[in-house]
């Protein structure tokens, strides 16, 4: 299998690239100044690809590689791949769900408990000597709290599961209005389920308690004025990322390679 | 006629306050709202406001020392076998903390004084507290807000994996109202949950360990929910500390005499456990520096129960148990001793 061409678009978990490197013929999209000149250099040796939820594939990249099969993306969103597009040349689609549903979930326990508790705060207060000169003030309260998830699949139930409340699934417009100053909301989804300058205008003017954000819409961008915020939390999109659960999703990646092509059942095909 | 009507009704009132019990308020004048003036009416309180402060008290008439015969008191004035020398009428210790080890306890019982807590309204922020700070260790997440914060807009985000928390076996260290709540919420993580404590718990269905070591040795987190006194101090040391090993981590929401600070530091620095979220330290407010530099702590200045619900709460206990006390009624929430 050594000379299958597989384009990996953008850096991963060493253990996943040192094994691409092993199995194929392995070509890394940055390792090329000009995206079009590889492109025509190399897109019809190109028979998979390999990326992270964040690179995607867009219907320009998809048409560029005419001898493309397979799309194995590590992540669970599929949001920026052009699904339609794949379909419709019957490129497979894999991603890496359930395996990573425990540690997104308990990141979101984490970002609740950060926001409402104001633990990255309180460390900067200790850090910055300030508790040396008074106690810190008081906190919001979370247990008996009411948690509404919106998208109640595999990760929003485990995330029910942790917080041990009842849910009640929001489909709401003007959710950000409807939480109000003493709300809070946290996004563990995708950076474009919210109205992001909305959201800035409405923590700045506080009409809203807080937000912890493990996604933003213009990745890896945060905006400016959030970054001054006490009542936020910022994570850069780490939803899954430990050590244990990104070696899983590497071996899923693998696993939906392999198995495609020794003309086995894919893993976890989403198409 | 008004005038003396008048004289006459403060008179009375104060004849009243005469008869009834004396509590004093043993608090900075900060915390006074853990007892708000006019509350019940079967005793009375000398310093509304938290001042006069005692020693002001007893230096104006020594008598007035006599008079008092409970005082409400907090962690930032110990309650020695000294002060207590100095109150021959105390008959009641109120502490609105989760902690009892700023109080003379063998002292108070040879002297039958009684002593009440704060019973279990701290517990469920505590536990909470103890929750968060597991989870940001494992996922450094006040790393990473850090790090967004502090650095330049990059082309990408490069930052450390963390380590998988579901499913990680906990060790708790003392099984009483905060620990249980601890076991609570970590259960719904799929963690597998077992702890020492002074007595193996017929309620409980974890596993037991009989010393803070066989703990450690079969577990990845140690959580230290239990009270200081001279059996716990720095009952986690550095055989303990080796034992978890180096992806281990120690969260205390106890206190901080518990833990051997200086041995905590180095096996930190040394790469021996894997970190620590630490809500209380063997010095408040004194943290050493040499934390500040490290990304796998996290570090809380004793905020575990600063929740505006918990405070809210306070002041009801305090009145119930006074109230309890001086009706000749059984202290509500008394404080276990030692």
């Amino acid at each position: 299998m050594g000379s299958i061409g597989v384009l990996l678009l953008s850096q991963v978990a060493p253990y996943l690239e040192q094994e691409l490197n092993k199995r194929y013929n392995l070509f890394r999209l940055w390792d090329y100044p000009k995206k079009s000149h590889f492109l025509t250099q190399h897109g019809a040796s190109i028979r998979a690809v390999v990326g992270r939820s964040t690179s995607g594939a867009d219907s320009e990249l998809i048409d560029a590689l005419p001898n493309l099969e397979i799309i194995s993306s590590s992540g669970v969103g599929v949001d920026k791949i052009d699904l339609i597009k794949c379909k419709e040349k019957g490129i497979r689609v894999t991603n890496t769900p359930d395996v990573l549903t425990d540690e997104v979930a308990d990141l979101t326990i984490g970002l609740i408990l950060a926001l409402l508790r104001r633990i990255c705060e309180c460390d900067r207060y200790v850090r910055s000597g300030n508790w040396k000169r008074g106690d810190y003030k008081l906190t919001s309260k979370f247990s008996g709290k009411t948690v509404g998830i919106i998208g109640l699949g595999r990760i929003g139930t485990a995330i029910a599961k942790r917080a041990e409340e009842e849910t009640h699934h929001i489909i709401n417009r003007e959710v950000i209005s409807a939480l109000g100053p003493k709300g809070f909301l946290i996004n563990i989804g995708r950076g474009k389920h919210v109205d992001e300058p909305e959201l800035i205008s409405a923590l700045l003017e506080g009409r809203l308690g807080g937000a912890g954000l493990d996604v933003f819409e213009n990745e890896p961008h945060v905006p400016e004025e959030l970054l001054g915020l006490e009542n936020v939390v910022l994570l850069p999109h780490i939803g899954s990322a430990t050590v244990e659960t990104r070696t899983v999703m590497a071996d899923l990646v693998l696993g939906n390679l392999e198995a495609h092509f020794l003309g086995k059942p894919l893993l976890t095909p989403f198409i | 006629m008004t005038e003396q009507n008048n004289s006459n009704s403060s008179n009375e009132e104060s004849q009243n306050n005469n008869n009834l019990p004396k509590v004093f308020l043993h608090v900075p004048p900060k915390f006074s709202f853990v007892l708000p003036p006019n509350p019940s009416h079967n005793f009375h309180i000398l310093n509304p406001g938290g001042l006069p402060s005692l020693h002001q008290f007893i230096a104006a008439d020594p008598h007035h020392a006599s008079s008092i015969a409970a005082i409400v008191c907090s962690n930032v004035y110990p309650v020695t076998a000294d002060l207590l020398q100095l109150l021959p009428s105390l008959r009641l210790i109120f502490t609105p903390t989760a902690g009892t080890d700023h109080v003379d306890l063998s002292e108070c019982r040879r002297r039958e004084i009684q002593v009440a807590g704060i019973g279990n309204l701290f517990s469920e922020d505590v536990a909470d507290m103890a929750v968060g700070l597991l989870i940001d260790v494992s996922r450094k997440i006040s790393a990473a807000d850090r790090f967004l914060r502090t650095q330049l807009q990059p082309s990408s985000w490069d930052f450390p994996l963390g380590s998988k928390l579901t499913g990680k076996k906990i060790g708790i260290v003392g099984m009483g109202k905060i620990g249980s709540e601890v076991a609570k919420r970590l259960e719904a993580f799929s963690c597998k949950i077992s702890y020492n404590s002074r007595n193996k718990k017929s309620s409980i269905s974890h596993p037991f360990y009989s010393s803070v070591l066989e703990l450690a040795t079969n577990t990845n987190v140690l959580i230290l929910c239990c009270a200081l006194n001279d059996e716990t101090r720095h009952i986690v040391n550095k055989q303990v500390m080796l034992a978890l090993g180096k992806g281990g981590i120690i969260v205390n929401v106890g206190r901080g005499g518990l833990i051997d600070e200086n041995e905590l530091l180095r096996c930190l620095i040394d790469g021996e456990i894997g970190g620590a979220g630490l809500d209380v330290f063997e010095n408040e407010p004194h943290v050493p520096k040499e934390l500040f530099s490290l990304d796998n702590v996290v570090l809380s200045p004793h905020a575990a129960v600063l929740t505006s619900e918990s405070f809210n709460g306070i002041s009801k206990v305090v009145e119930e148990n006074l109230k309890a006390f001086f009706s000749n009624k059984p202290l509500i929430t008394p404080a276990m001793l030692v």
